[in-house]
């Protein structure tokens, strides 16, 4: 006991309560310290030193510490950034920071209370409703984890609708890191995951993808744009998927590209399930994202995650309310259709907001820039000598790049020109050691495109001699 | 925040706000803008993309302007409570001050600006981060190793049946049942159920403990590991945890438990010490980011020694030469349960309130947290009844049966605390008291504001004596009074149609 | 008051046979208990059942029930208009609110197995306290 610290002397800045105050509630609880509280955890396990950790740090000491840790990293920030894969630096609107540092926004809970969060409850009704514009169908929820987790929540679904199936087609263009979330989910689940590669063109193998689609496969799921960057023909694999009976997934890992393209809605898909984050959300390596999930009006019942539905108050006024909620853990325990909880509220009404700011003209706009730049990209990198791109199907902001020479080395060599040049394919498809994808948004100018082919142009020269 | 006490004037004033405030669809004006883009720099290309796969219009889509979205936002956000306003008691969620200075970090351009598959080298920062989280986990949970891909609770719940799941199956058996006691909250069974085990429940002693010679004999060959919440969702701490743990190594079993409640006892004790295998935490509740109208969150998993080789794929390593690295060499992992990281930035947030605390303040926290519960126990024993008499640590769980008898119940007393300016505690959980009202108050708290709940809540109880029907038609003066849930689930409307 | 006419299950489910068909749906205390309901998952016309069996579920806004066959039969008919209004099962629970008609496999059981009115009433009586 030596040295820890006095609980009626010590204080903290998050700690309202200090030795006045604590002197007090003892008395009218009736005891004579705080360790007599304490009394139901056995004094062999209780802690007799204070743990082995740094701190307590003043804001000064955070700053300068985390600050230096940032500054050990390279991102786009201080560099170029043609990064995707998954994730996508857009434009992000100064308002919506500010509007989500509002205190009843960050530092409320879910709302189980109506009465009291109606700011919550609306803000995700309206989101429900952006998504059902965006991708065409019905219903969608108040957010998933993030869209590897989202597809993982699709497949889980569409084998409790389709009943006595346990195959899943899922094409290898899907995000691959998706693909590897869905095997970890479905472990124990005795299911059949079968993938399904793809043509010259980058676009699903369709006559693959017929031979797979046998009458033991309950959904099938594919991706547009595709981890290669490549449009899908969403009605050549709604064709085959239905003349088997699977469920039809349809996964967005680029959620601009539904500014600009057919959504899964108009071609028949059943659920479309995705990542949110391009709709401007920071990248920060990686989380917190948001996933989206949206179906058909007949799954409703069966979906995952939060459901924000319209009602009215004793006295007729609208309201919104948490609703289906018998589908949810906290009821239906262990044979719920959701186990999601916590989900990503606050990141979705980031996106709500992007969602809002933009509208209809700036998705469309958004996606017109995103699509014209890298047609203009794509147009250089032909010109220049040794620079391939394999796929020579329909794309939107990304598109694979192949030299001669391993993708490592030459976007070591771009590194040094303060660009991150692209995301290696290697590690995710063998013998595409040479391949690397390239995503271009709204956020490049002309000249940063053009320095882009410069840079590799000389790096490819540098590779050769 | 404004206290509405008994008066004729709580039945008849009219609601302060009213929701005035439509929907953004109802807003939008055709050629209103609320963004401008530069210029397109490069030549238009009509061939770019095949007609056929041009969208039109995205019909019903909004055109506002700033202004719109900022008011629009704005006038909502007025009609929510929230923690920096005021005390938010939902038992088991810890709803604690969320410092500022963790958004001011987190928002750092290296790291909010960096990208999940940049190569190693380029992030070194982020990767020390997640190694430094890990490391001060570690300690806290008195656990060799800790995963941070879980990005909230029942994720977290999921990764850790998961590896329990492998772990045995690895051994020979995977086994087919799970244990859970019936106060557990519901992401438990559906978590076990998800990774492919059936669940038998405990039921609760009259202590609302896990009985241990109930336990003892559930533990059969058979059964793969007992979830628990330590302390239980009553506040209770199951005092003969070593020896549940015991008797669940001596059948080659598990004990996982949902950390939950970690900020009754950190700094006090450690799950480790107390033979736990498996825990996972809640870093938007005992580690104070932001809970967002319902996340983002993180549910890191510690793990003892046995487990290690089933982490999720891959973890963050420190070479020798002090660097970091993602190491992805791991065959007997359960897999990667998320794509990228996990929750980088929540990470960031919670370390960054991990040393604002220190050793000492994370120890100051449980005291607190404890104290403040039980002072709430104190004054509201009389006026409430308390279903278990056992002590409890960082919240407490009264029922309505003093009130029953005129006909209120625990939804009205709910309803009726919004009047007086508070958001409820959680209500109907655990399912084991009937009438349920779980109080957890948070260290964060001052006594004022807890003198103030009390009060109010002692008032609430003199009303359900003397004006029942004030209490049972509340709330009165909230922006909405009750819904009518009924019809939203029978008649969903889940979006906005012109 | 309980209808005489009809056997009652521990589950609170009730049948009221008419000669080889029995139709199925849950006693007013069971409403009661369950609050409004808003949704009701019956099963396919021509699933064979046998005593015990789980046959459905009923929601109400905050808690789901199981419901469980009363004895065993065959499922020729069930009551599309609870798809539009689930809330007959509130209002009218022996009447516009059945849920399911079953042609009875062993009309023995109805007696074996079930209480009767008075019977089902004592049981909740105690059930209750």
């Amino acid at each position: 006991m030596t040295n820890l610290p006095d609980p009626l002397t010590s204080v903290h800045r998050y700690i309202s309560n200090a030795s006045e105050d604590v002197r007090e509630m003892l008395e009218v609880i009736g005891v004579d310290s705080i360790d007599r509280l304490f009394e139901t955890i056995p004094d062999e396990v209780k802690l007799t030193a204070l743990l082995d950790i740094p701190g307590p740090w003043s804001e000064i000491e955070s700053r300068r510490w985390f600050r230096d840790l940032a500054s050990k990293n390279k991102s786009a920030a201080d560099h170029v950034s043609f990064l995707g894969g998954g994730a996508y630096l857009h434009y992000q609107p100064a308002c919506i920071d500010q509007l989500l540092l509002r205190g009843e926004f960050l530092t409320s809970y879910t709302p189980y209370q109506p009465e009291v969060s109606q700011g919550t409850l609306q803000t995700i009704f309206e989101y429900q409703t952006h998504q059902c514009l965006l991708t065409g169908l019905d219903v969608a929820n108040a957010s998933l984890y993030d869209g590897s987790t989202g597809l993982c929540e699709a497949v889980l679904l569409a084998e409790r609708v389709v009943c006595n199936r346990k195959k899943v087609v899922i094409a290898r263009s899907v995000h691959p890191q998706y693909t590897e979330t869905v095997r970890t989910y479905v472990q124990n689940l005795g299911y059949e995951i079968v993938e399904v590669g793809w043509t010259a063109d980058g676009r699903v193998d369709t006559a693959a993808l017929r031979e797979a689609c046998t009458s033991d496969v309950f959904a099938v799921a594919v991706q547009s744009p595709n981890f290669l960057g490549v449009i899908e023909d969403y009605d050549a694999i709604r064709e085959i998927a239905d003349a088997c009976g699977a469920v039809k997934i349809a996964v967005i890992t680029e959620a601009t590209s539904l500014g600009i393209l057919t959504p899964p809605g108009a071609h028949g898909f059943d659920i479309a399930v995705g990542e949110g984050q391009a709709w401007g959300i920071p990248t920060q390596f990686g989380g917190p994202y948001v996933g989206f999930m949206v179906v058909k009006d007949a799954l409703k019942r069966h979906m995952p995650g939060r459901l924000v539905g319209e009602t009215v108050d004793v006295d007729g006024r609208r309201a919104y309310v948490l609703t289906l909620a018998t589908r949810e853990q906290h009821i239906r325990r262990g044979k719920a259709t959701s186990n999601i909880c916590t989900n990503e509220a606050l990141i979705a009404l980031g996106a709500n907001m992007y969602l809002s700011l933009m509208g209809k003209e700036g998705l469309r706009e958004v996606g017109e820039q995103c699509l014209q730049k890298t047609a203009y990209l794509r147009k250089k990198l032909n010109g220049v000598g040794s620079v391939s791109l394999p796929f020579s199907g329909p794309v939107y902001n990304e598109i694979v790049v192949r030299t001669p020479f391993l993708a490592a080395q030459i976007l070591a060599d771009l590194e040094h020109e303060k660009i991150l040049g692209g995301i290696p394919l290697g590690p995710f498809y063998e013998g595409h050691d040479n391949d690397f994808l390239v995503a271009v948004t709204e956020l490049h100018t002309r000249e940063h495109l053009d320095h882009f082919v410069a840079a590799l142009t000389a790096a490819i020269s540098r590779e050769r001699r | 925040m404004t206290t509405i006490l008994e008066s004729d004037a709580a039945t008849t004033a009219v609601p302060q706000s009213t929701n005035r405030e439509g929907l953004i669809f109802e807003h939008s004006k055709r050629g209103r803008r609320g963004y401008r883009l530069p210029d397109l720099d490069v030549p238009e290309d009509a061939e770019a993309l095949p007609a056929s796969l041009r969208r039109g219009e995205i019909v019903d889509e909004v055109e506002v302007s700033e202004v719109d979205v900022i008011r629009h936002f704005t006038r909502l956000s007025k009609l929510n409570v929230s923690i920096d306003a005021g005390l938010y008691p939902l038992g088991s969620c810890t709803m604690k001050h969320n410092p500022r200075l963790n958004e001011e970090l987190a928002r750092t351009p290296g790291f909010a600006l960096s990208h999940p598959l940049q190569p190693d080298h380029q992030v070194q920062g982020n990767l020390a981060l997640i190694w430094h989280i890990e490391q001060t986990l570690k300690e806290i949970f008195g656990l060799p190793r800790v995963t941070m891909q879980p990005v909230a609770g029942a994720h977290g719940e999921l990764t850790g049946i998961l590896m329990v799941h492998k772990a045995l199956a690895k051994s020979g058996n995977a086994r087919k049942y799970i244990l859970i006691p019936d106060s557990a909250h519901g992401t438990n069974p559906a978590s076990a159920a998800f990774a492919g085990y059936q669940i038998k429940e405990l039921k609760s002693n009259s202590r609302g403990t896990v009985d241990i010679d109930t336990l003892a004999a559930a533990v059969t060959e058979d059964v793969a590991a007992l979830m628990i919440t330590v302390p239980n969702t009553l506040g209770v701490f199951e005092t003969d945890i070593k020896r549940f743990a015991e008797i669940l190594h001596d059948k080659g079993a598990y004990l996982y438990c949902d950390g939950a409640n970690l900020n009754s006892f950190v700094g006090i004790a450690r799950p480790g010490d107390m033979g736990i295998d498996v825990i996972h935490s809640n870093l938007h509740k005992t580690f104070s980011t932001p809970h967002g109208g319902g996340g983002p969150g993180a549910g890191p998993v510690g793990v003892s020694e046995r487990l290690v080789p089933f982490l999720p794929t891959p973890t963050v390593e420190k070479a020798e030469d002090e660097t970091f690295y993602l190491d992805h060499d791991h065959p007997d992992s359960i897999g990667r349960v998320r794509a990228f990281n996990g929750n980088f930035n929540v990470l960031v947030r919670a370390l960054t309130y991990m040393r604002s605390m220190g050793p000492d303040g994370l120890r100051r926290i449980a005291q607190i947290a404890v104290l403040n519960a039980n002072y709430i126990r104190a004054r509201l024993r009389g006026s409430y009844h308390l279903p278990y008499d056992a002590p409890s640590l960082h919240e407490v769980v009264f029922s309505d049966k003093l009130q029953t008898p005129k006909d209120v119940h625990t939804l009205d007393i709910a309803k009726r605390l919004m009047d007086y300016g508070f958001h409820p505690p959680t209500i109907y959980f655990p399912l084991i008291v009937a009438g349920a009202l779980m109080i957890e108050p948070t260290e964060s708290e001052p006594k004022e504001e807890l003198d103030a709940f009390c009060d109010a809540m002692i008032a609430i109880a003199r009303e359900c004596e003397e004006r029942p029907e004030l209490v049972r038609s509340a709330p009165h003066t909230t922006p909405v009074r009750r819904l009518d849930e009924a019809r939203a689930a029978r008649q969903p409307v889940l979006r906005w149609k012109r | 008051m309980t209808p005489e006419d009809s056997r009652y299950a521990k589950s609170h489910e009730y049948i009221n046979v008419e000669g080889e068909i029995g139709t199925i749906g849950i006693t007013d205390y069971a409403q009661k208990e369950l609050g409004d309901v808003v949704f009701v998952e019956l099963p396919q016309v021509g699933t064979q059942l046998e005593a015990g069996d789980e046959l459905g579920s009923i929601e109400s806004v905050k808690a789901v029930s199981e419901l469980f066959a009363p004895v065993g039969g065959e499922v020729v008919e069930i009551n599309e208009r609870l798809a539009e209004k689930p809330e007959l099962i509130n209002t009218d629970p022996y009447g516009d609110g059945w849920m399911v008609r079953v042609k009875v496999t062993d009309p023995s059981e109805v007696d074996e197995l079930l209480m009767t009115g008075e019977e089902y009433d004592e049981y909740v009586e105690t059930e209750s306290h």
